[in-house]
């Protein structure tokens, strides 16, 4: 099967390259646009960025400390 | 009786009787039209009572006109119309049908003027929405909609004792905001809160709406929960214990939708997540809280409705359901793919979506009133939906993996749903005025401000940068998650059978000594009465004669003494 120019690996490597330029120009971008700050720390160089990440690491180490005791195969309610 | 204007409900109603008696192009007509013509009607309603009659000592209003009401019904047609394009070809008639009850009713709720009229419409939906379900014709289907039926019917219940209690209480039946305190409004709370699937009972909503058929699940994604955004928005705003509830519906949906393997039952736990933002607006209560959870409910039908066709179109394509199965659809499935992404996009509040411009509003309302630990939570669930939906259900379906399967796009009816609903995501994101003329309030909010959308974007964005760190930790598994209906589908009925097995020695000792005595008390019988009984036995002929003649004898020797 002829394999889509979306999966190869050099594109893949290109994408990561060009994400993570978009990532830090988001960052870069809160220069040249003021962030209006309700709180103090709303205005930090970064903090939504920082904020966003480490909150979504927290989620996903949550769910899966959860998932050892919720998680059960998928026939379970059909036995 | 006063009538000024046609119920717009009543349209869909009565066109669930007429749908099935027509067949072919007409049928097409007739369920595309009844929606439109249902839109129509809901803009003719004025503000105020449109209609009343007396109902013992109550005047019921089943049409009662106001801004708030015309956002909901409009939004509800606008859904019925789109839902049924979708599944038009596709869904057996009685689905349709069935549908055409569920959102006529929804509209009864969003223009009821009295609680008897909320009632009224709220069982109508409670009927429909389970026949929505049935139709689908599995047997998973079955099952999981009696467990749902009989969760609503409690609902039903609570809201019922609650009206006649509040009805006794103060004499009135107009459904207004009401104040939290005595039992007639917790009662009333508590119906509502079952069909806003919140806490303790959350979880009938990811149990019984994957088992919709793909059709099914889009009309069932829409009503329900948002007809119980609707009744809280204007029975009670400003109600603190609603923020608590809606944080905790965010991050449920969150963290479950995380540990999930089925691609409609992502979905499922992020109407959750998305609702408990609304609830988390009502609770907060100022204008802007309002408008945002108002204007949030409005874009999420819309959106969550893309997603759930984008998911039902690959079900309906491959008939997988699993994102363990699935993956590379992009391929084969562009449309559907493109579709939805933007559904994702939107869902995430990601700037020029539907999403950015409605749940930015509950955010402001939150920094507003200066609730900083709020607002925090809100910016992490922002975060944590991104990364559940925006970026989870995409990427498992479409791309991750090539499972090897090349659907093409789906039929022509499902494909423009998809394309109307994905226009009005980015126009409503685009262009938010349109929305924002609907609302409750006047707004005065500027969602696009450059801080604002650069703020979003490093959250989101960031979010995403997360999702593929840690994707060796989102592996996908053939499992399921443990939630509250464990209790009443695994617990209950072992609960029962152990009773049973307890009290089966003691159950037969006693049928024992009942059946021993039943015996003796035939064998006695038998006895006297039986053929040879003492009693009952036949008598000779000549046996009779004489006892008679003695019988003779013993009179006449009686009457000469």
């Amino acid at each position: 099967m002829k394999q889509h120019w979306l999966t190869r690996p050099e594109t893949i490597r290109k994408l990561w390259f060009g994400s993570c330029g978009v990532l830090v120009l988001t960052v870069l971008a809160q220069l040249p646009f003021h962030i209006k700050a309700h709180f103090p720390f709303e205005g930090w160089f970064g903090f939504a960025a920082g904020f966003g990440f480490l909150s979504c690491v927290a989620m996903v180490l949550l769910a899966k400390l959860l998932g050892v005791v919720l998680k059960r195969r998928d026939t379970y309610y059909d036995d | 009786m006063m009538t000024e204007a046609f119920p717009p409900g009543l349209v869909l109603l009565l066109g669930a009787f007429v749908l099935p008696l027509v067949k072919g192009r007409l049928r097409d007509v007739v369920a595309l039209g009844l929606p439109l013509i249902a839109l129509w009607l809901v803009w003719q309603i004025p503000d105020g009572v449109a209609l009343s009659m007396p109902f013992l000592d109550y005047t019921l209003e089943p049409v009662k006109g106001d801004s708030l009401s015309r956002l909901f019904a409009t939004i509800f047609a606008i859904m019925a119309f789109a839902g049924t394009l979708f599944a038009l070809h596709q869904s057996r008639v009685a689905e349709l049908a069935a549908a055409f009850a569920y959102s006529g009713a929804s509209i009864g709720v969003a223009f009821a003027g009295d609680l008897i009229t909320v009632f009224v419409f709220w069982e109508i939906m409670a009927l429909g929405s389970t026949m929505v379900l049935w139709a689908s014709g599995t047997e998973s289907a079955y099952r999981a909609g009696f467990r749902y039926i009989i969760i609503h019917l409690l609902g039903g219940v609570l809201l019922m004792a609650g009206i006649v209690d509040y009805a006794a209480m103060t004499g009135s039946i107009v459904f207004e905001a009401m104040e939290l305190g005595g039992r007639a409004t917790w009662l009333i709370l508590a119906g509502f809160l079952i069909n806003v699937a919140a806490p303790p009972l959350s979880a009938w909503l990811p149990d019984a709406y994957p088992e919709a058929s793909p059709g099914g699940m889009v009309f069932l994604s829409a009503f329900t929960t948002k007809t119980a955004v609707y009744v809280l928005l204007r029975g009670f705003p400003g109600t603190e214990l609603l923020i608590y509830l809606g944080l905790y519906m965010i991050f449920y949906g969150i963290i479950y939708a995380l540990l999930e393997n089925d691609m409609r039952r992502i979905l499922a736990y992020s109407i959750v997540n998305q609702v408990g933002f609304m609830v988390t607006g009502i609770g907060i209560g100022t204008e802007m809280a309002l408008n945002g959870a108002a204007a949030h409910a409005f874009a999420h039908i819309i959106y969550k409705a893309l997603l759930l066709m984008s998911a039902g179109s690959v079900l309906y394509m491959t008939g997988r359901r699993k994102c363990s199965d699935l993956g590379g659809l992009f391929q084969s499935m562009p449309l559907t793919c493109i579709c939805g992404v933007i559904g994702a996009l939107a869902i995430s509040s990601f700037p020029w979506t539907s999403g950015f411009v409605s749940k930015s509003m509950i955010n402001q309302a939150a920094a507003d009133e200066h609730l900083a630990a709020l607002w925090l939570l809100l910016a992490a669930a922002s975060a944590g939906v991104f990364l559940h939906a925006g970026i989870k259900f995409p990427w498992f379906v479409f791309f991750q993996k090539d499972s090897g399967l090349r659907p093409p796009d789906p039929p022509w009816n499902m494909k423009a749903a998809m394309v109307l609903f994905a226009f009005l995501c980015i126009f409503l994101g685009v262009v938010p005025g349109p929305l924002y003329a609907l609302l409750p309030f006047p707004v005065e909010y500027e969602p696009y401000t450059g801080g604002h959308v650069v703020a979003m974007l490093q959250l989101l964005l960031f979010s995403g940068l997360a999702f593929f760190l840690l994707l060796p930790l989102m592996k996908r598994t053939l499992t399921i998650s443990l939630d509250v209906d464990w209790f009443y589908r695994r617990a209950g009925p072992s609960l029962v059978a152990a009773l049973m097995a307890l009290g089966r020695p003691l159950d037969q000792a006693l049928r024992r000594l009942t059946l021993r005595r039943v015996d003796r008390f035939l064998d006695r019988l038998l006895h006297y009465h039986g053929p040879d009984g003492r009693i009952a036995g036949t008598w000779q002929t000549g046996t009779k004669v004489l006892t008679i003649t003695l019988l003779f004898v013993v009179v006449l020797v009686f009457s000469y003494l």
